[in-house]
């Protein structure tokens, strides 16, 4: 048998992609995921290497060699139990993961000249779409502990944590605020990214290992971290950073001017692309501006280019390189026709008498050479201010973490913006009171906030077979 | 989990009342929160105040105006039918205290959220005098539940069908000009709270500045989530912007902009209007789906 490494390909198959001009008008999932072959195909690419430098590179140390083999072998349903037992979420990570800075940015093949590493989001993505289209099946869970388990919030720090809590034989209880579990994979990612339905079938696999979620329950308001902890023996808050910044400029409040929370929860929770079959509005625009080059930006300007608003413009302050969203996003947000104005800070927006939104005032910027902490600080160039007409404008300049929660939970320590201390096993400074993701780190990633759950989930699981 | 409705009566015409089976949010909720509901998996967010609550029943009160799509869809619901969403209870609590005299207005379908400020208030030890007005006596209602929660209380009607022929606004001004004096000679009018239409509230902030009596205004911004999520529900108040679901409510009616309330409340009328037309098309639809060929 020939495993020589020569004999393999060095490039992973191409992803098969919506083309710009379909997508550009519906909100049908872009990228279409590997079928058998492709997957097969590209599984067998991998050395198998002895010290697999992909597992470190990944936030909850799934076992990528195995779980590979597994579908080079085509044992796909081997493969979805090896992603399973350490990811809960494997068809959500597998397609929002920043797979090319974490495990495929050290994957060995990819070091090689011209190489590609190994298409590791894309097999992830297939396996478990694989699983969801076949029927999950459910481990064997323990015998129940007897201890029980609240966490707040239902994103993908919360729901790790209730899951691995849940497989450990401890009774857990989510309570989310909105009416649908998810958090940010149901108000903020678009459809065309990660469908809800997606979404839906891996919540439904965590409500499967007897996790109960009471929606609706904005804790703080219908019960406070303090009566959670009379009926349980621990608490663990992943409650994200929700709160969404404005610019603090003039003209914010104008009609027409959104948050890109707001614009975002409009179109993917309340799904008002679909208005009037269902009944939340949103306004389309003609000329559309957004504030910002995130993730949060790429997504708000790709839903609104998809309403049917012609232009779509990318306003922000610094330059090409510094884009802090994906590369991917920003390749398919340009190829779907968003226009980027790099180097331009609004500093006013303007309106009409009615109130409503008519353009933003902005400012020409130039980067100055970086400073100790290597970021280069974008200045206003005199005199270089200009008017781009605009009648929607979506801010999406980032969210710190809604105080909810921390203003009504006395001994809970803070810190700048909002976010609460804890160590790295997830303690806060409230005994019995464990936090993880978002609310912790400030906006980071799905991943990040999954490994977050996961650590805390064995500190919760230590706490309360201890007390 | 749902919410099933246990008591559903139109009060006066396009004015319903609804009692809703929502424990967890009965055993919380204080004077002056708030509830968002979403009817079913198509429907919208919509805050409605929590009118009234029995802790002990598990029960919540809701009072509202068909006006739109969601209102009109809401008010053809019926005990025993069930609404997908309750989320609550939101915003912060009307401050009860013992402030001495208050006066407590409530203007058309803001008489429902004045309620329950008013008998806390008067349980609290304050004397309560409550103005509310409508349109016409006909669509006047709660005065039973006022009187019983005021010391005083005033009714005001546009049209004159019933109390003194004029606004709200015209009894708060007597009140405050030629009311109860303490020893003194001072006025005893200590705090005005008043909920109702924006132009309604506007007017009351008006009538007291120049007297200075602290006033209170409960804000009605379009919402989403309720939670300071959004910022849809941003309102402008001494300069200053806020999120009236997790800020307010209440604010100092002295410091409200309001023609920014009044331009942000106006934002969606093409759509609501298409929303609404929609809806009648559909239900025409269903009524003639008799094959007529
Ligand atoms: C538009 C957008 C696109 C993004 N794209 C990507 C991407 O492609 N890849 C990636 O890795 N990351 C992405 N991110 C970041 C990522 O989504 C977040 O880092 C991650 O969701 C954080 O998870 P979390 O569980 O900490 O918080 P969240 O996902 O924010 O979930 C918190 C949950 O808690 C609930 N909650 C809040 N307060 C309360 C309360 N008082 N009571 C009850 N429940 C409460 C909220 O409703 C929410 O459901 C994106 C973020 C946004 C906004
Ligand atoms: C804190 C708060 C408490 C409220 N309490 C009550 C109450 O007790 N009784 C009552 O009858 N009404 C109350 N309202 C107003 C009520 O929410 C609106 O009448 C309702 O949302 C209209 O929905 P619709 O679909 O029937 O009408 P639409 O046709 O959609 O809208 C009609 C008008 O209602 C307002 N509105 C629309 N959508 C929203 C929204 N999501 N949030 C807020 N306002 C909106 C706008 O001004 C709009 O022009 C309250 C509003 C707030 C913010
Ligand atoms: S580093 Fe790359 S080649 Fe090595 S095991 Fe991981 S995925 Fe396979
Ligand atoms: S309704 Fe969303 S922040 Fe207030």
């Amino acid at each position: 048998m020939n495993t020589e490494p020569e004999a393999k390909p060095k490039k992973r198959p191409e992803m098969a992609k919506q083309p710009p001009s379909a997508r550009r008008s519906n909100f049908n999932e872009v990228a279409l995921g590997y079928d058998r072959e492709e997957a097969v195909a590209e599984a067998k690419r991998c050395l198998d290497c002895k010290k697999p430098l992909c597992i470190d590179g990944c936030p909850v140390g799934v076992n990528i060699p195995l779980f590979v083999r597994q579908i080079a072998e085509e044992d796909f349903d081997a493969a979805a139990r090896t992603l399973k037992s350490t990811n809960s979420l494997p068809a959500i990570c597998g397609r929002v993961c920043p797979q090319e800075t974490q495990c495929e940015a050290v994957c060995v093949l990819g070091k090689k000249k011209d190489g590609d590493p190994i298409a590791i989001g894309g097999l992830e993505r297939f396996v478990a779409d694989y699983e969801i289209a076949k029927g999950t099946t459910i481990p064997d869970l323990p015998e129940p502990t007897g201890r029980r388990v609240a966490v707040v919030g239902a994103g993908p720090a919360g729901l790790t944590a209730a899951a691995e809590l849940a497989k450990m034989g401890h009774a857990v209880t989510i309570f989310e605020s909105l009416h649908s579990a998810g958090g940010v994979l149901v108000y903020g990612i678009p459809e065309f990214r990660l469908p809800k339905s997606i979404v839906a079938a891996e919540v439904d696999f965590i409500r499967k290992l007897g996790v109960d979620i009471c929606l609706n329950s904005v804790i703080g308001k219908i019960d406070t971290v303090d009566e959670l902890l009379g009926e349980y023996d621990a608490v663990f808050l992943g409650t994200g950073a929700g709160l969404p910044s404005f610019l603090r400029i003039d003209g914010e409040n104008l009609n027409g001017v959104y948050s890109a929370n707001e614009f975002l929860t409009r179109v993917n929770l309340m799904k008002a692309y679909l208005f009037p079959e269902f009944d939340t509005p949103i306004k389309k625009g003609s000329r559309t501006i957004v504030v910002g080059g995130g993730n949060v930006a790429m997504d708000a300007a790709r839903c609104a280019l998809r309403l049917g608003a012609g232009n779509v413009t990318i306003v922000y302050r610094r330059g090409e390189d510094e884009l802090p969203a994906r590369a991917e996003e920003v390749v398919n947000a340009k190829e779907e026709g968003i226009i980027f104005r790099l180097l331009t800070n609004p500093i006013r927006i303007l309106g009409d008498e009615n109130n409503w939104v008519t353009g933003i005032e902005c400012i020409n910027m130039e980067l100055c050479e970086p400073d100790e902490s290597g970021r280069c600080r974008p200045e206003p160039v005199p005199e270089t201010e200009h008017t781009i007409p605009a009648d929607l404008v979506i801010i999406a300049i980032g969210t710190s973490p809604n105080p909810l929660v921390t203003i009504a939970t006395p001994g809970l320590e803070t810190a700048r913006y909002g976010t609460i201390v804890a160590d790295e096993a997830g303690a806060t400074s409230k005994p019995g009171v464990f936090a993880g993701g978002d609310i912790v780190t400030g906006s980071a990633t799905v991943i990040s906030a999954m490994g977050a759950g996961k650590v805390a989930s064995r500190a919760i699981d230590e706490y309360i077979r201890r007390i | 989990m749902s919410f099933t409705i246990l008591q559903k009566r139109e009060l006066v015409p396009t004015l319903h009342q609804m009692e809703i089976n929502a424990p967890r949010v009965a055993r919380k909720a204080m004077p002056g929160q708030f509830v968002i509901l979403r009817i079913d998996e198509y429907g919208e967010r919509i805050p409605l105040t929590i009118a009234d609550f029995d802790a002990q029943a598990g029960t919540i009160t809701l009072i509202f105006q068909e006006i739109g799509k969601t209102t009109r869809q809401l008010a053809s619901l019926a005990a025993g039918d069930s609404i997908a969403d309750v989320a609550g209870p939101l915003g912060n609590p009307s401050a009860i205290e013992k402030f001495g005299t208050v006066v407590c207005v409530g203007g058309g379908v803001g008489i429902a959220p004045i309620f329950p400020i008013a008998r806390a208030l008067k349980s609290a030890g304050n004397r309560v005098i409550s103005v509310i007005g409508a349109r016409s006596a006909d669509i006047l209602f709660w005065e039973d539940r006022m009187n019983e929660a005021s010391s005083e209380l005033y009714i005001t009607t546009d049209d004159g069908t019933k109390g003194h022929h004029g606004f709200v606004t015209d009894v708060v001004q007597n009140l405050l000009e030629h009311g109860e004096h303490d020893e003194h000679g001072e006025r005893a009018i200590d705090r005005v709270i008043a909920i109702g239409p924006p132009v309604m509230m506007r007017a009351v902030a008006g009538v007291t500045k120049p007297f200075g009596v602290r006033t209170v205004v409960s804000l009605n911004p379009i919402m989403v989530d309720g939670t300071g999520m959004c910022g849809a529900c941003r309102v402008l108040v001494g300069g200053v912007t806020k999120f009236a679901c997790v800020d307010g409510p209440e604010f100092d009616a002295h410091e409200v902009d309001f023609t920014l309330l009044m331009s942000r409340l106006a934002m969606y009328l093409p759509e609501e209007k298409e929303a609404l037309d929609c809806d009648l098309r559909s239900s025409v639809g269903e009524a003639a789906a008799e094959p007529t060929v």
